[in-house]
């Protein structure tokens, strides 16, 4: 190759305003903004501008006055046992907000397992649950993160499915036994996926079998 | 305690290796040449390494190198190995036999985590990353290796999301005291992590292919999650600001979908998005997998749309389609030995 040029998504300083443990591995991270933005989006963190950028999803409303940002402790990860112990004041670096996962309008479902429940935090807040339903998945009852706003916003639009733990109001077993039974399937719904890979392969692959067209898929995966 | 494994190292690891052993510093390229060259089964193989040497590395390290487990052959010569991996799960390499061309096609992870609508290995979600010792190991244990002539990175798993391994790989299969293979050997898919995409062009000379399979954002999304962070403009602006030089080839795989990204309106939109920009496109017939909404081209199809391409400029071919009766190149065999464990997931 005749010429290099090295050019990564640039980033910002920024400070950490508050980092609160909301469940166990599992903080907040409130930071300064860096830009404008649309719920749905994600922004590129890292702890230095020549390291390996991460993905995450803003999971607070556009008007809220700081970025909120939602992570699991990942033990071997470069980033996330970094981040879990910034403090207020402390420096990291941030890109503007980017990404397409935003609200396409009209009636929709919402299915999120773990921390991708983010995005939908973000439209949550932002006013875009009115015609949304949202089906919500977790191992056990603490992983159900933000779920008291969720209730309070969408009341009995709001759908908990746990697989471990029985809870009052919370659905136990698994939110693909639910959809497979035929359940919240309407083939003119869109669907917002948002987890892992595992979970968003197959609740797509559950939706497209009971006949939803695949373009009414809209799925962000995490990696 | 699980001992380390030697096959996968490169040689500024084996020179640590030697060191905290207190061996001469040549014994490290010793060892390279026997791993990656003459490609010997056991450490007590290694002969010109003294006594103290090869007690040494037998008492802290296994080998690593590990035959496939199973192996489907198609009808066409093309075959399917089936490698282990860690936790009861399994890889798949796909060699593929061609008059002048000997082909394999590695894994460069269990699973995958982008979630195209169209891929088998994307069904079993991710389940662990490959070691670069991994990766090399397809290559040097199948029973054709000494025939290889070329290595495409298109197996299970999104190579540039396992960025580290796979470059620490390409070292090894590329440098004078590993394989010593030349990159315009070695082509790797990605379907356009940005950023990983740029390291990857600055700190190797492979081949590079992109999966496009549709100009168009709102249709590519549908196909490809990842459109929603990378859009595939901006994986081709971010192309166009290196100079690849004349050896290095940029192509972009398009897999044809009946009646979603075949009409002369895709032709325009490729046109324009890859104008001025050289590459080719891999025309690929869709391997239909179980449960999916897609259909493939007919191969008159196939064929309109590459002249068409062709007319504008854009030099397009049609792949020769090979293996379908094992299902050679869509994580089938491995997701069907995958030991799903459904009770322990979190929806």
């Amino acid at each position: 190759m005749s010429q290099i040029i090295r050019k990564q998504k640039e980033t910002f300083k920024v400070k950490v305003i508050t980092n609160t443990l909301i469940a166990p591995g599992v903080h907040v991270i409130e930071t300064d903004k860096t830009g404008a933005f649309s719920p749905g989006q994600v922004v590129a963190v890292t702890m230095h501008p020549k390291e390996n950028l991460r993905l995450y999803s803003l999971a607070s409303s556009p008007s809220h006055p700081y970025f909120r940002i939602l992570f699991d402790i990942k033990p071997q990860g470069e980033l996330t046992p970094v981040l879990s112990q910034l403090k207020l004041g402390d420096d990291l670096f941030v890109s503007k907000p980017f990404g397409r996962f935003t609200d396409q309008g009209g009636e929709a479902c919402w299915i999120a397992t773990g921390t991708g429940i983010a995005p939908f935090v973000s439209m949550m807040e932002a006013g875009e649950s009115a015609n949304k339903t949202l089906l919500h998945g977790a191992r056990y009852l603490h992983q159900f993160y933000f779920a008291s706003r969720f209730r309070e916003t969408m009341g009995e639009r709001y759908l908990q499915f746990c697989t471990q733990e029985k809870g009052p109001g919370i659905h136990q077993g698994r939110l693909t036994h639910y959809l497979g039974q035929g359940n919240r399937i309407n083939p003119e719904l869109k669907y917002y996926l948002c987890g892992n890979a595992e979970m968003v392969v197959e609740v797509r692959d559950l939706l497209i079998g009971q006949g939803v067209p695949f373009d009414q898929i809209i799925a962000e995966i995490y990696f | 305690m699980a001992k380390e494994l030697l096959f996968g190292k490169t040689l500024n690891e084996l020179q640590e290796v030697t060191a905290s052993a207190g061996l001469p510093s040549f014994t490290a390229k010793q060892i390279a040449q026997w791993l990656y060259q003459k490609k010997v089964s056991t450490i007590q193989e290694m002969t010109n390494l003294s006594k103290k040497a090869r007690e040494y590395l037998s008492e802290h390290f296994e080998m690593g190198i590990l035959p496939p487990s199973k192996v489907q052959e198609s009808i066409d010569g093309t075959k399917k190995y089936l490698f282990p991996a860690h936790q009861n799960l399994f890889i798949e390499a796909a060699y593929i036999p061609e008059e002048d061309r000997k082909t394999l096609c590695v894994s460069s992870q269990v699973g995958c985590k982008m979630g195209c609508l169209f891929c088998m290995t994307g069904k079993q979600g991710f389940q662990s990353q490959l070691t670069a010792g991994e990766i090399i190991n397809q290559i040097r244990s199948i029973p054709e290796s000494d025939l290889l002539t070329n290595v495409v990175y298109m197996g299970m798993g999104e190579p540039l999301d396992n960025l580290e391994e796979v470059l620490k790989s390409l070292s090894i299969l590329t440098s004078d005291w590993g394989f010593g293979w030349s990159p315009r050997r070695i082509n790797v898919s990605t379907i356009g992590i940005v950023p990983a995409m740029r390291r990857f062009i600055q700190e190797s000379e492979a081949h590079l292919a992109i999966s496009m399979h549709s100009p168009f954002n709102g249709e590519r999304k549908n196909l490809m999650p990842i459109e929603q962070v990378y859009p595939i403009e901006q994986v081709v602006e971010t192309l166009r600001e290196y100079d690849f030089g004349r050896q290095r080839r940029i192509s972009f795989e398009y897999i044809m979908f009946k009646g979603i990204n075949d009409t002369p309106a895709h032709v325009k939109g490729l046109t324009r998005l890859l104008n001025g920009l050289r590459c080719r496109i891999n025309l690929i017939k869709f391997h239909p997998i179980p449960g999916s909404p897609l259909q493939g081209c007919p191969a008159e199809t196939m064929q309109w749309f590459s002249d068409q391409l062709n007319k504008k400029g854009i030099i397009t071919t049609v792949r020769r389609s090979r293996g379908e009766d094992i299902y050679a190149a869509c994580g089938l065999l491995s997701t069907k030995e995958l030991v799903k464990k459904q009770n322990d997931s979190d929806y």
